[in-house]
């Protein structure tokens, strides 16, 4: 992997005026992240950590302070540069998986590439492997109310994998699934882990983020700590067993 | 994304809601159908109306001698003769913006044929009144200058009079009719000339050198025209000179002092079917004008349905903007989608417009004038009107945070 970092950010804040109110979410954040981490960011909620994903995900910029997402200083890009880079180098994954309803998951799958400005033929080829490597391939012309909620999420990650994205962001992406069906979603994210994607996983759940390399924890819009673990393997077999121990179909 | 692409996801995106964007193009359907619908009818009555007035003659002017006063009560135009048959011949001679120029005489008699009778309209015309007039014989020849020299005893017959004594599709050039007890040689039959513009049957009638109906159908002082003098033109453009050059002939030749009354007037037919157009034509933009009235509210709606699908869509907008829709691909999707509705409003509205004004057409009798321009016209002004008013909400929808639209409930 890479030695410089995918991430660079640097003394960055982040204030909201709510009329005459001003709201310190990100108050001085550092942070560097190298190609293939996998970092889990927790804290309470008002900590700070979805506007740090939100800067993270060129969502939004930073008052304050400077952001390198993979050597490019995007801090300073307006709204249609900041869509080509969420475009090109970003993939999200959402907590209510944000598929567009009555859309099949393959043309779900393709709307990144229809925004890349990729043909036809090269957009159904390309969502057709990414719906392959998410383990859906025989669900391409499904539509999202016909499929549940995992499978839901995994053609959301087949949509954020589609343009061989550098980073990853998930924003609770467990949040709304059972606990068997999270940790297949966490064995499908290590996966793509191994194969070299980032991951920036905003998670509440201790239990989440014990998948991931590294957990920064909020507090109060700045970096509490940072520390780097073993990661838990995802095992789906045991979380089956489990589940099926439990008495859950 | 290219304009192929754009198009797409519009027509899908309309696709989701079929009725709600039928009844959102309808206000566009009908006020395009209304003005496409609303010309053409009025180009048809105008059309008409140019039809008739050739009818009666091209170019035409009409002039009638003086009026008579006796005893206070004044008689009206022509009732005091006051054209001379000089005259007549001054102004084909000296008049260069005259073409043509012919009495008309007219009285009524009855005509009698071997067997029948029929009473009817009786003419006293030069060869030139069926040049102004526009109408050839059918059969046998017209009146020709040798009639009007030797003031002979023939005619020429319109169809209804031929009907009438000789029965449908019979030839009755060679016989002879009588009139006021006068034996007179039919020589020819006019063609089919129909309904006037005041509905009157133009083909009632029997035509006769005009020498000799002043011999034998209406007698009086030889030297005066005892009827007007119908003139052509030398062109359409040339009926107000040729009114000024036979106004200021007969002024000098009837000795008018400057200042003084005409004797006689002159009246111009084709300035009269000008302004009848001219009346037409006002009529027609009023009413296009309420039609676009009614496309403009049209587009109003398409305003409307296109805020609320904004509103609706807040979330499925976040999400095109989280994987990288930029503020324009939203901008343009939203306004391809309003022009959409509203240019196929206009299409729809041309076949509706198109189909009505054949069918109203049909009912008043008028010719179906179908203006190509105005259809482009129209078409392309829905359109505008799908870019007016699908430009506010679609700027709404491209100005929308990305991270506030995907929290949109």
């Amino acid at each position: 992997m890479a030695e410089s970092p995918l991430i660079e950010v640097e003394h960055i804040a982040k204030v909201y005026h709510m009329g005459d109110v001003e709201v310190h979410a990100l108050r001085d954040v550092s942070l560097a992240i190298s190609e293939g981490e996998s970092i889990a960011v927790m804290g309470p909620s008002g900590s700070g950590k979805s506007t740090l994903m939100n800067v993270l995900g060129c969502l939004d910029r930073p008052s304050h302070g400077t952001y390198r997402l993979a050597g490019q200083e995007v801090s300073k890009l307006d709204r249609n540069q900041l869509a080509r880079v969420r475009n090109r180098t970003l993939g999200f994954v959402f907590q209510s998986f944000n598929l567009l309803s009555r859309t099949s998951a393959l043309e779900n799958v393709e709307l990144p590439l229809l925004y890349a400005g990729v043909s036809g033929r090269e957009r159904h080829k390309r969502a057709r492997e990414a719906l392959e490597r998410v383990g859906l391939g025989g669900r391409a012309h499904h539509h999202p109310n016909q499929m549940s909620g995992g499978q839901q999420q995994r053609v959301a990650i087949a949509r954020a994998l589609v343009t061989h994205p550098h980073l990853m962001v998930a924003d609770e992406p467990t949040g709304n699934l059972d606990s068997r069906t999270s940790v297949e979603i966490m064995a499908l994210f290590q996966e793509l882990g191994r194969s070299g994607i980032t991951l920036l996983l905003v998670t509440h759940e201790p239990d989440i983020a014990r998948y991931a390399s590294r957990v920064v924890v909020m507090r109060d819009g700045l970096v509490q700590s940072d520390r780097r673990q073993m990661p838990l393997v995802a095992d789906v077999a045991a979380a089956a067993a489990q589940a099926a121990a439990a008495g859950i179909p | 994304m290219n304009v192929l692409q754009v198009f797409r996801v519009a027509i899908r995106a309309l696709l989701r809601n079929k009725l709600r964007s039928f009844l959102t193009t309808l206000g566009v359907v009908i006020g395009v159908a209304a003005v496409i619908a609303m010309v053409a009818i009025g180009e048809g009555a105008k059309a008409k109306v140019a039809e008739a007035f050739a009818s009666m003659g091209s170019n035409l002017l009409i002039v009638l001698s003086g009026s008579t006063t006796s005893g206070g009560a004044r008689g009206g135009f022509g009732s005091l003769p006051t054209l001379t048959w000089e005259d007549l011949r001054a102004m084909r001679a000296e008049c260069n913006a005259v073409r043509y120029a012919t009495p008309q005489l007219r009285g009524s008699a009855s005509v009698i044929s071997e067997d029948q009778n029929w009473g009817t309209s009786v003419y006293g015309v030069s060869p030139e009144f069926f040049a102004i007039k526009d109408w050839p014989v059918s059969s046998g020849s017209g009146i020709s200058q040798s009639d009007i020299d030797g003031g002979t005893k023939v005619v020429v017959l319109g169809q209804t009079v031929v009907e009438k004594l000789y029965g449908p599709s019979a030839d009755p050039v060679g016989q002879m009719v009588r009139i006021k007890n006068f034996p007179f040689q039919v020589i020819g039959v006019a063609i089919r000339k129909g309904q006037s513009v005041t509905g009157q049957d133009q083909d009632d009638v029997v035509f006769m050198p005009y020498t000799t109906f002043q011999a034998k159908i209406q007698g009086g002082l030889q030297k005066f025209v005892p009827g007007m003098l119908m003139v052509s033109a030398t062109s359409a453009d040339d009926t107000a000179r040729a009114e000024k050059q036979i106004a200021n002939l007969l002024r000098d030749r009837h000795h008018i002092p400057i200042g003084g009354d005409d004797d006689f007037s002159i009246r111009n037919l084709t300035e009269m079917a000008t302004a009848q157009q001219e009346g037409v034509n006002t009529i027609t933009s009023l009413l296009a004008s309420i039609a676009l009235v009614s496309l403009l509210v049209g587009g109003i709606g398409i305003m409307n349905i296109m805020l609320v699908s904004v509103t609706e869509r807040t979330r499925e907008i976040g999400i095109r903007m989280a994987v990288g829709a930029r503020p324009r691909d939203v901008l343009s999707q939203f306004l391809v989608e309003a022009l959409t509705l509203s240019f196929f409003g206009g299409v729809i509205g041309v076949l509706i417009g198109l189909f009505g004004a054949n069918r109203l057409a049909g009912h008043f009798g008028w010719p179906v004038m179908v203006r190509v321009d105005i259809i482009v016209v129209a078409v392309s002004f829905s359109g505008l009107v799908g870019v007016v008013f699908g430009l506010y909400p679609a700027l709404k929808a491209s100005r929308l945070d990305p991270i506030d639209a995907l929290r949109f409930e």
